[in-house]
């Protein structure tokens, strides 16, 4: 970590626990069902909030819905100017296609809304769903797109220095949200 | 932040010039590529408005086939020139044809020259990406990635494997890429051809050099078939293709008589009953279209590498956040 | 002719008697009047102050090519003689592959009158074996050195026919002149574009092996064995060709040979990644090779150096290995890399080296000069043994800029080329 930097928990594991699982009864609802759902998480978090959130409906609604997971990186707007290539993640799309279906994009954190319009991009590239709902666990605000979340875990201002990091098991070895300031002189 | 992959520079010339890291890396992003091209819209926009030039200055249908589908499926603005009826047949040099290419403000050249060297000319004098789709004798660097792809996919690693590269190594720039980009991995690495057909040296550079055919297969894992060019006959480095198949051609009989599975690939295109019997090009031993289908998403991988990414913005890129 | 010239307070280092000290050199029309102590200047001569320089009997390189006719783009005789005074050479011996072949009377007689012309170094025509090069009969050899050439080869395309090489030895004879060849078997090097090894391996380009150049230079020896002849053999490059020299020579056998300095500073790792400049025929070898030609120098059985100066233009270098032509040029850095890598590298002793540039080419093509001796055509180079410089081809005099030397700091640097009594050139102040 940046030197000079400070963390705060914002959520902690249990607290991710009851957002995920609320969030999942809201992805349920707004979708009126699980019928043809498929849950699509984004590399490298999203995918694993989505393994979490599906396994949520599964113990509400006992219904293992399709899911995958989508790497955007060759969709991204500034391919051209970054430096050493990002790693491709993998992207997995359930064997059904996603044609026809109601897909929900899940993401850990939304902020300039730049990830998320690749994604859809992809996602059309892919073929088309009968609609798409976008998931976050932590909306941070600072849109640069006009792209909005239909199922919000938790809002968080963040002023300028501030980041909002998400953490799970499978990167992080724990599960958590947490608000990082860094100095000035810092970053 | 996005772990980043190996950064290889400006340019593809040759895998001498890369490090382990960088092949691993080339070899890594591969594997997401293999996937775009099973999907019903092979195009991902990552090359959206460059322009790449495809210089075949010698006649090749595989490799700039495989470098078009590539640049395709990458949404990129591909131009071809091949040989014949370019200004370049008409005596233009190198150089020239450089000049041209850079006044016309592309992003990347591919080009195919008969002169070793020429693709390293070529990127030292324009500020466009260079990759080399085999330059004379000198290497191919695509063709022996696609060709460690294909092996680690099947065998699940490099290093440690035996591999032998059987037939014409003087001339061929195949040769010399696998040999480097092997040797960097840490797999062994065998030749065995006629002794006309070998470079002065060749042990030097830390290859066994096998006498007979049937010692190479027995000792290797893998063995990597090159094309006899027809031409070498002409130029009296084996006296008959017959002579050549009996003594260096690989069949089912040797492949049979050595222990194990002996893993075959072929760069293509091959020439049935003279260095590779039809029945071992079919048969189970051979990976030969599985090389075809990852040279493509080799080059995907190299194109998406080497695209727009300068080093001075690499902190730049450092510093995004989360999108 | 020239007013008389008094070369004052000069090291005079004079291999051929033997001299080696302190001394002033009287030139009277055109010819070394004496060398000694203390010299007054005759009434109206030029004095050169020499003190701390070294003076020299007239260096003489046996193998240029100066490209003209056919090839002024990349060299004329004039700007090729200019080149040769600014090296120190006093005397260079013109190759006759140019467009037309140097191969009659008269285009001898058109290289000799051009040379005198440049009002530099003495140009010397070498005229060509066979009639156009081609390997087939002979030139008229009587008539070509009556017309002024010093000596006959095919250099460029090797004589192949080894009948033909016995005739040209043996009809030589008469005319006491030498036959000089290129050694390569083009059956072995056919194609090849630099030496035959890893290097060439690695890079994926087509050699030359040692031994086509080998068979050919010991079918030369014992071609001379057989007629009494007198062989010139060019650029030696490989060690079993030193040794085969030197057993010849211990036999009797009537050779001469020249090193380079390229062969002898450089190997084929100078090729590097396709470096143009470091493409010559016979190609840079391996450090044994190289070892072995240091050795053959230092110890007479390569006699001669000669640079091979070959000029080419720099679009013509500018391109890929296979297309770019063989050769360096050589005039303007042979002193000082011979001086800084032989001389103050102690390996090579002054007067040694003043031998290999002046006496030692004198000798082999008959040619005036190589002395201070009283009465000897004074031809002299002066040069500073201390001078330290960079070489910078933008500088040369040669029309092309093309040496794998630039940038190379070396010690020992012409100072004045005087032919025939005037100075021809010397170096701004």
């Amino acid at each position: 970590m940046v030197s000079g930097s400070e963390r705060v928990t914002i959520l902690n594991e249990d607290a991710v626990r009851r957002t995920l699982s609320r969030m999942a009864r809201e992805i349920v609802e707004v979708n009126e069902g699980t019928e043809r759902l498929i849950l699509l998480g984004i590399q490298r978090r999203g995918k694993e909030l989505a393994e979490r959130i599906r396994e949520e409906i599964q113990k509400s609604e006992g219904v293992a819905v399709a899911h995958g997971s989508l790497d955007i990186t060759l969709y991204r707007d500034d391919l051209a100017t970054v430096g050493p290539r990002p790693v491709i993640g993998e992207s997995r799309l359930p064997l059904s296609g996603i044609d026809e279906h109601a897909v929900v994009i899940v993401d850990d954190v939304l902020y300039t809304g730049r990830t998320v319009r690749a994604a859809m991009n992809e996602l059309m590239d892919w073929g088309r769903p009968s609609r798409m709902h976008l998931c976050v666990l932590v909306d941070r605000g600072g849109r640069e797109l006009p792209i909005q979340p239909d199922v919000v875990g938790r809002k968080v201002q963040v002023q300028e220095h501030q980041r909002v990091d998400v953490l799970v098991p499978e990167l992080d070895g724990r599960l958590a949200v947490e608000l990082v300031t860094t100095s000035p002189e810092a970053a | 932040m996005s772990p980043a992959a190996s950064s290889l520079g400006k340019d593809l010339v040759g895998l001498e010039d890369l490090d382990a890291g960088q092949i691993r890396s080339i070899l890594d992003t591969a594997e997401p590529f293999k996937e775009i091209s099973e999907r019903k819209i092979k195009k991902v926009p990552v090359l959206r408005g460059k322009t790449i030039v495809n210089l075949f200055m010698e006649p090749s249908t595989r490799t700039r086939i495989s470098f078009e589908f590539a640049e395709k499926r990458l949404s990129a603005d591909t131009v071809n020139i091949a040989a014949s009826g370019s200004s370049v047949q008409k005596g233009e040099t190198l150089v020239d044809t450089a000049r041209n290419l850079e006044a016309m403000k592309i992003d990347m050249v591919v080009i195919r020259h008969w002169a070793s060297g020429a693709a390293g000319f070529l990127a030292d004098r324009i500020p466009s990406n260079v990759i080399n789709a085999g330059d004379g004798s000198h290497e191919h660097p695509t063709q022996a990635l696609l060709d460690l792809l294909t092996i680690r996919d099947h065998t699940g690693r490099i290093e440690g494997l035996k591999v032998c590269i059987v037939g014409d190594i003087l001339h061929s720039r195949v040769a010399r890429s696998n040999i480097f980009g092997l040797l960097k991995l840490g797999a062994e690495v065998g030749v065995c051809g006629p002794r006309t057909l070998l470079p002065a040296g060749i042990g030097e550079l830390g290859v066994t050099v096998f006498r007979r055919v049937e010692e190479a297969i027995e000792w290797a894992d893998v063995l990597n078939v090159l094309r006899l060019q027809l031409e070498r006959m002409k130029g009296g480095y084996v006296p008959t293709l017959r002579e050549y198949n009996r003594v260096y051609g690989i069949s089912t009989r040797r492949l049979e008589a050595a222990s194990g599975e002996t893993l075959v690939l072929h760069p293509g295109p091959m020439n049935r009953g003279v260095e590779i019997d039809s029945d071992v090009a079919d048969g189970p031993h051979s990976v030969i279209l599985k090389q075809v289908t990852n040279g493509v998403a080799v080059r995907m991988a190299i194109l998406y590498l080497l695209a727009g990414g300068a080093p001075e913005q690499a902190e730049a890129a450092k510093q995004e956040g989360v999108g | 002719m020239a007013r008389a010239m008094l070369i004052r307070g000069g090291r005079v280092i004079d291999p051929s008697h033997d001299v080696d000290d302190v001394l002033d050199v009287l030139v009277v029309e055109g010819k070394v009047a004496r060398v000694g102590r203390g010299i007054e200047a005759p009434e109206g001569a030029e004095v050169v102050e020499a003190g701390g320089l070294v003076v020299a009997p007239g260096f003489i390189d046996v193998h240029v090519h100066l490209r003209e006719p056919g090839g002024e783009h990349k060299e004329t005789i004039a700007s090729g003689a200019r080149a040769a005074a600014a090296g120190g050479f006093t005397a260079v011996c013109a190759m006759p592959n140019t467009d037309p072949v140097i191969d009659s009377p008269a285009t001898v007689g058109f290289v000799r009158s051009v040379g005198q012309e440049a009002e530099a170094a003495r140009v010397y025509p070498v005229g060509a074996l066979s009639v156009g090069q081609k390997g087939e009969r002979l030139t008229e050899i009587g008539e070509l050195v009556e017309a002024g050439a010093v000596g006959v080869t095919d250099d460029g395309n090797p004589v192949m026919n080894s009948g033909l090489m016995r005739l040209a030895l043996e009809y030589a004879h008469a005319f006491d002149i030498p036959v000089a060849d290129h050694c390569e078997d083009l059956g072995l090097s056919g194609g090849g574009v630099m030496n035959e090894g890893l290097v060439a391996s690695r890079l994926g380009l087509k050699g030359k092996p040692n031994a086509s150049e080998d068979v050919h230079t010991i079918r030369d020896l014992l071609l001379a064995e057989l007629t009494d002849g007198r062989i010139h053999l060019q650029h030696v490059s490989t060690w079993a060709g030193v040794d085969a020299i030197r057993r010849a020579k211990s036999r009797g056998i009537r050779v001469t040979a020249e090193a380079t300095p390229h062969h002898l500073l450089l190997t084929e790792e100078a090729v590097g990644n396709y470096r143009t400049d470091a493409k010559m025929n016979p190609p840079l070898r391996t450090a044994r090779d190289r070892d072995a030609v240091r050795e053959g120098f230092l110890d007479g059985t390569l006699d001669v150096l000669a640079t091979d100066h070959a000029p080419h233009h720099y679009d013509e270098k500018e391109q890929a290995f296979d297309d770019a032509p063989f050769g360096i040029v050589g005039l303007e850095t042979a002193l000082g890399l011979v001086h800084t890598h032989f001389v103050v590298s102690g390996e090579m002793d002054l007067r040694t080296m003043i031998e290999r540039m002046s006496t030692a080419p004198a000798r082999a093509f008959n040619l005036a000069g190589g002395s201070l001796g009283e009465g000897v055509v004074a031809d002299v180079t002066v040069f500073d043994p201390n001078e330290e410089w960079e070489v910078d081809p933008g500088s040369f005099l040669s029309r092309s800029r093309n040496t794998p030397f630039t940038g190379d700091r070396l010690v020992g640097r012409p100072w004045m080329t005087i032919v025939e009594g005037r100075i021809v050139w010397q170096r701004e102040s």
